[in-house]
């Protein structure tokens, strides 16, 4: 008996059948949770007479979108507008990382300027942005800027080709003549051939050490390639600049104010939070780094071509990266000021006529959820690729 | 011979005002360009600001009439104050916000004061008796007039938001975290889903989930409030935030903290409530509060599901036919406002971060 009583105490004390218990108690409880659910659900939508499935994207969405970067009509499917409201997605957070991007690195080094009122200033812009909700600066540049901007007649302009008044920003679009293809195709190749001048030029300095102004040499191939083919071809590109015709601006691209003001608020947004990243990134080379590239004889422009930027690059990447996710992460605030991204023409408008609220925010939410993990994904990669021997 | 005693000249002051100027903002040709550049900046920038917002704005009268200088019409602000702080809430009840603001600051200070005694007791009753208090006093009961929850708006909202999803936030981050890090597989990949999933999608999208998709999810009957839905949303989506952030914390524990616990005998409960957490989560302190303000600013979103929170109201104060064509004053004294909130949050964690450094 008392042999029994104590194999039993140390059964159920043990370690690993305590784990197992537990695990079952969890997922059973998990289980649970989402069977009330289902089950819940189902009944609310018979009851609601909701339908269910995927069937509904193949059918006429019967509504219009203001700006559509493929053809698209009432007579087209949900499963265009879906495409739509995606493409709207993608181009809101690609100019919008283009722009990040660049402002954050200009006020990041800024910071670090050894120039007081300089650095002062980016630490302001920083402080001051970071500071204030996203959907409220979208909301001013929109309604308080773009919404209160000049008449058609009165645009603001740049050039005569750049054209910004209370219906959105006019540019210059390109149109390509005949001929045009081949300047394409130079252009490709001359790309490739470059490459291939890196590739040789830092295998020759590798086995020589002699260096090649591979940089110079390419970009002057680049260039002049792309020149002389548009002279020999007899300038088949050209600009359409907008007109203002009547009471619009006629020609060239139109980007509509919604679009403007998301893509500004968000860049600028997102800039100052990338300043912080690259401010962190630059200060974690350490100082011995410098001076011991100075103590070899490199020049100041190579201290930072060789040096500082590579071993930056390796703290900055995986935040920018976040920082990117983030933006495009954002950029569904465009519901917030009726831009027709991803989530206002599809779990807005589709969503309300089709009452499928399960199935349309599933999709949604699967397209940001499948952008995170296929960059973080990328990012891990990026990781082991660049981690160094013996680091942790 | 000769040349040993060529002059040298003094070196150049980098003492005193001019030094400062000299080495700070002239030091070389670029520099000083770049100095003249950022002082224009400046001078196209903040004498307009100041002339709009302060020299020629209108501070006294009750219309928009009275607005007839060329700045700032601050009068729309004070017509409206009691909307954008309390949005609908009734006025004769306004004082039992009043009395929880009161409660809050009052123990707030209190914790913040240095060198007081009884601190626990103080956080205890922040933690567990105040939240009752905030419950009754608020929506009503106990012989106080209900008030429903659609009358609540304004910076009062916005607080209730952001103070109910920082403070369950934390609780369930922490519980996230240690999920994930547990050695049970199940417990750890179904955290793991659960943090990946709230953590990939954008707020706005969990925010239309909650005022679609919970209503569905309940037992016939059974409604729930509109801003009961967006705190759930709120609540999962800075949890498995500041999930992550927790975990950052445990990760970064020496192992001979687990081992020296486990060899003195601790539970696993106990090893964590008593060694692991107390300090794993002092060293992540400044990026909880980072998360904080995120959720403070993120608020801003529930106006997409029609609550009326700060940002909200100022939205709707400015489509009032009487006020018209204010929409800068409203935005200005918003982003104002959320500015020194978020700037005093940032500020607390960086002034943390220096006293708690005990110079690892």
């Amino acid at each position: 008996m008392e042999t029994d009583k104590s194999k039993l105490g140390s059964f159920l004390f043990n370690r690993s059948v305590q784990g197992v218990f537990y695990q079952l108690i969890t997922l059973g409880l998990v289980a649970l949770g989402i069977y009330y659910i289902v089950t819940n659900t189902a009944r609310n939508m018979l009851e609601r007479g909701l339908a269910s499935g995927f069937h509904f994207l193949g059918v006429e969405s019967q509504f219009d979108i203001g700006m559509t970067l493929i053809e698209y009509s009432p007579t087209s499917t949900y499963f265009d507008s879906f495409i739509v409201g995606l493409l709207n997605t993608l181009l809101v957070a690609g100019i919008g990382i283009l722009f990040a991007t660049v402002i954050g690195f200009t006020v990041g080094i800024m910071r670090l300027s050894s120039n007081w009122l300089i650095a002062k200033i980016a630490e302001a812009y920083v402080e001051i942005l970071r500071n204030i909700p996203l959907l409220l600066q979208i909301f001013f540049w929109y309604f308080a800027v773009l919404r209160a901007l000049p008449k058609p007649k009165q645009s603001l302009e740049l050039y005569d080709s750049f054209f910004l008044n209370n219906r959105g920003l006019f540019i210059p679009d390109t149109v390509f003549g005949e001929g045009s293809s081949i300047i394409f195709y130079l252009l490709w190749l001359t790309t490739i051939i470059s490459i291939g001048i890196f590739i040789w030029a830092k295998r020759r300095q590798n086995r020589t050490g002699e260096r090649f102004p591979a940089f110079y040499v390419s970009t002057a191939l680049i260039l002049g390639t792309f020149f002389i083919s548009l002279a020999a071809t007899g300038f088949p590109v050209s600009f359409e600049y907008p007109e203002l015709k009547g009471f619009n601006f006629k020609g060239g691209i139109k980007l509509i104010p919604e679009l403007v003001a998301l893509t500004f608020a968000l860049a600028m947004y997102t800039a100052s939070f990338i300043a912080e990243v690259v401010r962190g990134g630059i200060m974690a080379v350490s100082k011995g780094q410098t001076e011991a590239a100075k103590s070899v004889g490199l020049k100041q422009n190579l201290i930072l071509r060789l040096i500082i930027i590579p071993q930056a690059l390796r703290v900055i990447v995986p935040p920018l990266t976040n920082q990117y996710l983030n933006l495009t992460k954002n950029s569904s605030l465009a519901a917030a000021i009726a831009y027709p991204d991803l989530v206002l023409v599809f779990a807005g408008t589709a969503l309300m006529q089709t009452g499928q609220a399960i199935e349309i925010i599933g999709m949604v939410m699967g397209v940001y959820l499948f952008l995170s993990l296929f960059t973080s994904l990328i990012m891990n990669m990026f990781n082991r690729f660049m981690k160094v021997d013996g680091e942790r | 011979m000769s040349t040993a005693n060529k002059e040298i000249g003094p070196p150049v002051i980098e003492l005193g005002a001019m030094g400062w100027l000299r080495k700070n903002l002239f030091s070389n040709w670029y520099n000083s360009l770049l100095t003249i550049f950022g002082l224009y900046l400046l001078y196209v920038l903040i004498p307009p600001l100041v002339n709009w917002i302060f020299l020629d704005a209108n501070f006294v009268g009750s219309t928009r009439d009275d607005c007839t200088n060329e700045g700032a019409c601050w009068i729309f602000i004070q017509q409206n104050i009691k909307l954008i702080f309390y949005g609908l809430y009734p006025t004769e009840e306004l004082w039992r916000i009043n009395f929880v603001y009161l409660i809050l600051l009052i123990s707030g200070a209190y914790l913040l004061i240095p060198n007081l005694k009884h601190k626990g007791w103080v956080g205890a009753f922040l933690l567990v008796i105040f939240p009752i208090i905030c419950v009754v006093m608020l929506s009503g009961g106990l012989g106080l007039e209900a008030v429903e929850t659609r009358l609540w708006g304004g910076l009062f909202l916005t607080l209730v938001i952001a103070g109910v999803g920082i403070v369950l936030s934390l609780p369930i981050g922490v519980m996230l975290a240690l999920g994930r890090r547990s050695k049970l597989p199940v417990v750890s990949i179904l955290c793991t889903i659960f943090i990946e999933i709230w953590r990939g999608v954008p707020l706005i999208t969990v925010l239309f989930m909650a005022s679609n998709m919970f209503p569905l999810f309940m037992p016939e009957g059974v409604n729930f409030d509109k801003l009961i839905r967006a705190l759930i949303g709120v609540m999962f989506f800075s949890a498995a935030y500041l999930a992550e952030v927790v975990r950052g914390g445990l990760q970064a524990m020496p192992k001979g903290q687990y081992e020296a616990s486990q060899a003195v005998g601790l539970t696993y409960w106990r090893m964590m409530a008593l060694v692991i957490l107390p300090q794993s989560l002092k060293m992540v302190i400044p990026a909880i509060i980072g998360s904080f303000i995120a959720i403070f600013k993120d608020t801003t979103l529930v106006l997409v599901i029609g609550l009326f929170d700060f940002l909200g109201i100022i939205q709707f104060v400015g489509t009032n036919p009487d006020w018209l064509g204010f929409s800068h004053e409203g935005y200005v004294f918003a982003a104002a406002v959320f500015w020194v909130f978020c700037y005093a949050m940032s500020w607390y964690s960086q002034r943390l971060e220096k006293k708690l450094d005990t110079g690892r």
